[in-house]
Formats: C-alpha cells, sequence, structure tokens
C-alpha cells in the first residue's frame, strides 16, 4: 500500500509491499458535484501498476462518477489526480487506456470487425497493426464467428463482449472495465475473469468496477470499497482470505460460553453454532477444551474464512444515522 | 495536426453512416424523380406559351424561382432532420462514452459531425440543383441572371441551418432540437419577407427589424441571392421594353443579391455558431 492513499476517512488496512514504479492511478480528494448533489465526497486512492484492482461499493456510492473523472470524460469539482502519470482529461494518456463503459452502445449499422477498425483508427493504432489486433481481440471475447455481423443484431451479452474487445485494442498498459460481467452468463463470466488473469499476467493494470463481490474476490488482487464518495477502505484480498475464524457446532453451554469464546476473538451464537472470528489457528484446540470445561458437547469444529462479502457487510452494513462527517462506520472506528 | 486528423476520422464516419443508413440513396433517388419532373413540367409550359420576350422570362423565372423555393425548405428540413440528432442520441445513448475514452476532443466529434453532414448536404444541393436548373434551361431556353450562383446560395443556407440543428444537439434533445431550428427557419424567412416590404416602401422599423433577423440567423440573406440569381437581370428587362422592371420584381420571390458583408457575417455566424457548439458541449455532463 502506497503512503499516499490516506485520504480521510479511509483506512489502509493491507501491510503490502509498496509499489517500486509510479501507480497507474493515484487521486487526492477528488470531488464531484451534480448541482446541489454529491456524487462523489472527496475519492483519495492509489492504484500501483500491474494490479487488478477491484472498486467496489453499494449502488450510488460514486463508482461510476469516479471512473469518469478518471478518463476525463468528466470534470471534478475539485481535487484531481493523475493517470499513468498524467493529470486527469489529458487527451494524448487515453491512448495507453482500454474502457468498457458501463453502458454504451456501438454503430448498429456497422459489423463487429468495422467498429473494432474504427477504435483502432481512433486510438491511433497504426494501420499494419488493425488486422492482427482486431483478429486478436476477437478470439479472446469469442466473436470470431460474429466478426461480420452488424452490432445491432448482437445480443446484449454479445454486445458486452465486443464492448471488451474494443477495450482491449492496442495492448492498453491500464485497462477499466465498468460492471464488465453485468450481462453475461456464467460461462461469460468464466471468460472475463480468465481474460483479466490474462492481463494480469503481461503486466496490465486492471481497474475492475464492479458490484458483483464474488466475482472480484476471485479477479482481484486488491479492493477499494466506496461508500458516499469516499473510499472507506483498501483492502488486499491476500489480507482478507488469510483472515480465519471458526465454527464450532456445541450443545450444553449457557451464555458463559460466548463469553469464554469472546476472549479468543469477536464471537456470536446463530442457534447451536458458536462463531469466533479472527482465532489464530494455533487457539482452536484451547478453545475447544475451555468449551468443553465449561460444560460444552462439542460436535463439530469447522475451519471457516472470512469472504470478501463479509467483510463489504462488516464495513457498509449498519446504515449511518448522522451526517456524512460523524458518521460510525465500521472503518472509522479502526481508523489509527 | 492531430484535431483535423480526429475530424477527418468522424467526418468519413458520418459519411459511412449517412450511406449504411441509406440517406445518400434516398436522396439520389428522389434527386432523380424531381429532375425528370421538372424537365416534363417545364416543357409543358413553354409548348403552352414558348420564352420569346421578358414578360415570359419573368414569369418563367417566377416560376423557377418558386421550385427553388421548394427545394430551398426541402433542404433545410434535410439540414434540419439531419443535424439534429448528430449529438445529443449518441451522448444518450453511450455511443460517445466509448469514443470519448479515446484520444479524442469532444469538440473535434462534434466538427467531424458537422463536415460529414455539410459535405453530404452541400454535394446533395449543388448537384441536385444544377440538375434541376439545367432540366428548367433545356426545356424552356430560359437563362437565369447567375444560374451558377443559385444553388450555391442554396447550398450555404443548407450550411447553415445545419449549423444551426447541429448546435441544438449539443444541449437540447433531437425532437425540440430540430423542432426550434424549423421555428427559427420560418421565422427568419418571414422576417426577410418583411424586411422586403420596409425597403419597397421606405419603412425603418421594418427594415431595421429584417436586418436584425438576418444577423441572428442570416439563413435568408442567401435565400434572397438565390433568387436574385434565378431572376432575369433588370438589363435584360429594360432591353425588352419593361420600363420599370423593379416593380414586376417586387412579389415574395423577389430576390436581392448579398454583398460582401452579407457574405463574410455568414461565415462569421457559422464560425461562431460552431464555437458555441463546441462549448457548450464541453460543459454538458455524458
Amino acid at each position: 500500500m502506497t503512503g499516499s492513499a490516506t485520504g480521510s476517512g479511509a483506512t489502509l488496512e493491507s501491510g503490502a509491499a509498496i509499489a517500486t514504479t509510479r501507480p497507474a492511478i493515484e487521486t487526492h480528494e477528488l470531488r464531484k458535484e451534480f448541482g446541489r448533489i454529491v456524487a462523489l465526497a472527496g475519492l483519495t486512492m492509489t492504484v500501483p501498476q500491474g494490479e487488478v484492482f477491484g472498486f467496489l461499493g453499494p449502488n450510488g456510492a460514486g463508482k461510476t462518477t469516479a471512473v469518469k473523472l478518471l478518463l476525463g470524460l468528466s470534470r471534478p469539482t475539485a481535487g484531481g489526480g493523475l493517470v499513468m502519470g498524467a493529470p486527469l482529461g489529458d487527451v494524448p494518456v487515453r491512448r495507453r487506456i482500454g474502457y468498457l463503459p458501463e453502458l454504451f452502445r456501438y454503430q448498429g449499422w456497422m459489423t463487429a470487425r468495422e467498429v473494432l477498425a474504427l477504435h483502432c483508427e481512433l486510438a491511433r493504432l497504426p494501420r499494419a497493426e488493425w488486422a492482427p489486433e482486431i483478429r486478436a481481440a476477437l478470439e479472446l471475447v469469442g466473436l470470431v464467428d460474429r466478426a461480420d455481423w452488424r452490432t445491432e443484431t448482437f445480443s446484449k451479452g454479445m454486445q458486452q463482449r465486443l464492448g471488451l474487445a474494443v477495450a482491449l485494442l492496442g495492448r492498453p498498459e491500464l485497462v477499466v472495465l465498468d460492471e464488465p460481467t453485468s450481462a453475461l452468463d456464467p460461462v461469460g463470466r468464466q471468460d472475463v475473469r480468465g481474460i483479466i488473469g490474462a492481463l494480469r499476467d503481461r503486466g496490465t493494470t486492471v481497474f475492475l468496477n464492479s458490484h458483483l463481490l464474488t466475482e472480484v474476490e476471485r479477479v482481484c488482487d486488491r479492493v477499494a470499497i466506496v461508500e458516499r464518495g469516499r473510499v472507506v477502505a483498501e483492502l488486499s484480498m491476500a489480507d482478507i482470505t488469510r483472515e480465519r475464524g471458526v465454527s464450532v457446532l456445541v450443545t450444553g453451554l449457557d451464555d458463559g460460553g460466548v463469553e469464554v469464546a469472546a476472549r479468543f476473538g469477536p464471537a456470536r451464537v446463530d442457534g447451536e453454532w458458536l462463531f469466533v472470528d479472527r482465532i489464530p489457528d494455533a487457539a482452536v484446540p484451547e478453545l475447544v477444551s475451555e468449551l468443553v470445561s465449561l460444560g460444552g458437547a462439542i460436535h463439530a469444529v469447522v475451519p471457516t474464512r472470512q469472504t470478501l462479502e463479509e467483510r463489504f457487510l462488516s464495513l457498509l452494513g449498519p446504515a449511518p444515522e448522522t451526517s456524512d462527517e460523524d458518521a460510525p462506520t465500521a472503518s472509522r472506528e479502526a481508523r489509527p | 495536426m492531430n484535431s483535423v486528423e480526429s475530424i477527418l476520422i468522424l467526418a468519413r464516419l458520418t459519411l459511412r453512416e449517412a450511406a449504411g443508413r441509406r440517406l445518400l440513396w434516398a436522396l439520389v433517388g428522389l434527386t432523380a424523380l424531381i429532375v425528370v419532373l421538372t424537365w416534363w413540367a417545364f416543357s409543358r409550359i413553354s409548348e403552352v406559351s414558348p420564352v420569346s420576350g421578358p414578360v415570359q422570362m419573368l414569369g418563367v423565372s417566377q416560376v423557377t424561382v418558386m421550385l427553388a423555393f421548394m427545394f430551398s425548405f426541402v433542404l433545410a428540413m434535410t439540414a434540419v432532420f439531419a443535424g439534429s440528432p448528430a449529438i445529443g442520441p449518441d451522448i444518450e445513448n453511450g455511443l460517445l462514452l466509448a469514443m470519448l475514452a479515446r484520444p479524442i476532443r469532444r469538440s473535434e466529434v462534434m466538427l467531424g459531425r458537422w463536415l460529414g453532414l455539410a459535405v453530404v448536404l452541400v454535394a446533395y444541393a449543388l448537384a441536385a440543383g444544377y440538375l434541376e436548373l439545367g432540366a428548367v434551361v433545356l426545356a424552356t431556353g430560359y437563362a437565369p441572371a447567375d444560374p451558377l450562383a443559385a444553388p450555391l446560395y442554396l447550398a450555404l443556407e443548407a450550411l447553415i441551418l445545419l449549423t444551426l440543428a447541429i448546435v441544438l444537439s449539443t444541449r437540447v434533445a433531437s425532437v425540440a432540437g430540430g423542432a426550434i431550428a424549423v421555428v427559427a427557419y420560418g421565422l427568419a424567412w418571414m422576417a426577410g419577407v418583411m424586411g422586403g416590404v420596409g425597403e419597397a416602401f421606405n419603412n425603418d422599423v421594418l427594415r431595421w427589424a429584417g436586418i436584425v433577423a438576418k444577423l441572428i440567423l442570416p439563413s435568408d440573406v442567401l435565400w434572397l441571392g438565390s433568387a436574385a440569381a434565378l431572376t432575369p437581370t433588370d438589363e435584360v428587362l429594360r432591353g425588352g421594353g419593361l420600363a420599370e422592371p423593379a416593380l414586376y420584381k417586387f412579389s415574395p420571390f423577389s430576390g436581392v443579391s448579398p454583398s460582401l458583408p452579407w457574405l463574410v457575417w455568414c461565415a462569421i455566424w457559422v464560425v461562431g455558431a460552431l464555437a458555441l457548439g463546441s462549448l457548450l458541449l464541453r460543459q454538458r455532463e455524458l
């Protein structure tokens, strides 16, 4: 985690290595207002180069607004940032960026191949590279058979595959994908995961805007969680999955059982299951013997691993009742 | 240089779109039909009354100007219908979002769109205009004052309306933008007629109202130029024995050749409107 990511309200939970190269994206207090509506309150984050970065948040958190600001498609009300070392809104740097918008359409009267050729031209790729680039992109997204169909005949899923192909033209150094799997079936989603993995392998930075947590969990190296236009946490996926817990199926205990378990980590009871989070593996036998000494009968002990969804809900679960600045969110309690 | 390249990419795309959506073919087919009909109709007129003197000349010229007026109306509508959906719908359906993430500016998209549609419109106006005029000359033997200039003025008039429609399309929904442009065109024409009346009766209020309207939207300057180019010159009429040609020429279809300052104003107006359109588009949220 790089130091510049310490924005107001942000919690840095990861101890991952500091990126040695210049970050692909860094923003500072990026703010966007539409009249009296604040879409983005002050986005401060850093995306290291070569990582798959998940940008998560509930609907209306300002994710798409943030993407548009990063790509210069919208102007910030305040704050600023750098994308691939260039200030926001820089035009030439867009040659090095591929973008799949959330809501988009391509010229319906064109074939998929013609749309890709148009974007080769717009991206100013040398003409000799067009044919191999288009062929490679069509193969990657599985549209070779439909290359000469008019795009107006495409289903939503095929449109999304074409959008992905457009975003990958010319081997961009940064690929921004805004909800890339929203219209895809499970096979399509798996394909997209494969494509993102291949991009990571060749050193491309991927900025993945999504609300599908299981998708993000499977492909991302790092995630930022935004709420109300602010990053409330930046986490590395390795850290999340490293945090383990244990579920114990136990009978014959009174409330004292939970109190004992709470000494090992955050504990709660659901029916006959006792859940203890963030307990070190080595402490599990001690927990079990303490429960037995209290008169508990142990039927099962199951190690658990925290999912991104659980972390997401633990951060954003309770809706703040007071104003934005005073909201007692989990991240603020955890702020050093 | 880069900007020029971007504008040309968008202009080519717009031309391909016009061909792909069969706009070009519709225009070519309709033009052929109209030219044939024009030739047939004027052949009938000259059979009934051969064009041998200034009175017949004036008569044919008025029918020709009326025809040109109808053509200018069709051109104006074509310009408005082609221009008013040029930008807005592309923003609403996300087409522009994908393109603007490339190294291209919004103003370049707008100018490219304008250039592509301008090429289609001007080519159509000139080709159809010269063919129709050719059909009239062939059928009647009547030679207007300036047959080369007339379609050119019509093409420029269409360009003014295309520019207006495209500028509106940066901020207003297509239907509303189209309606505004059509109403503005109609008002400019009526103001031109009023200005002509003011000129004929030496009424300063009407004259100035006409001038202000032409400054706001100079389409009528070019229409009047086209009408003047299609009417016989005063010299021809006097030579033919008509004592007071100006009196004969006073009708809703009489014209006035635009002075150089007015032509310069038309050019300034187009450039200024496009600059305003760029500014409006730049400030629009996508």
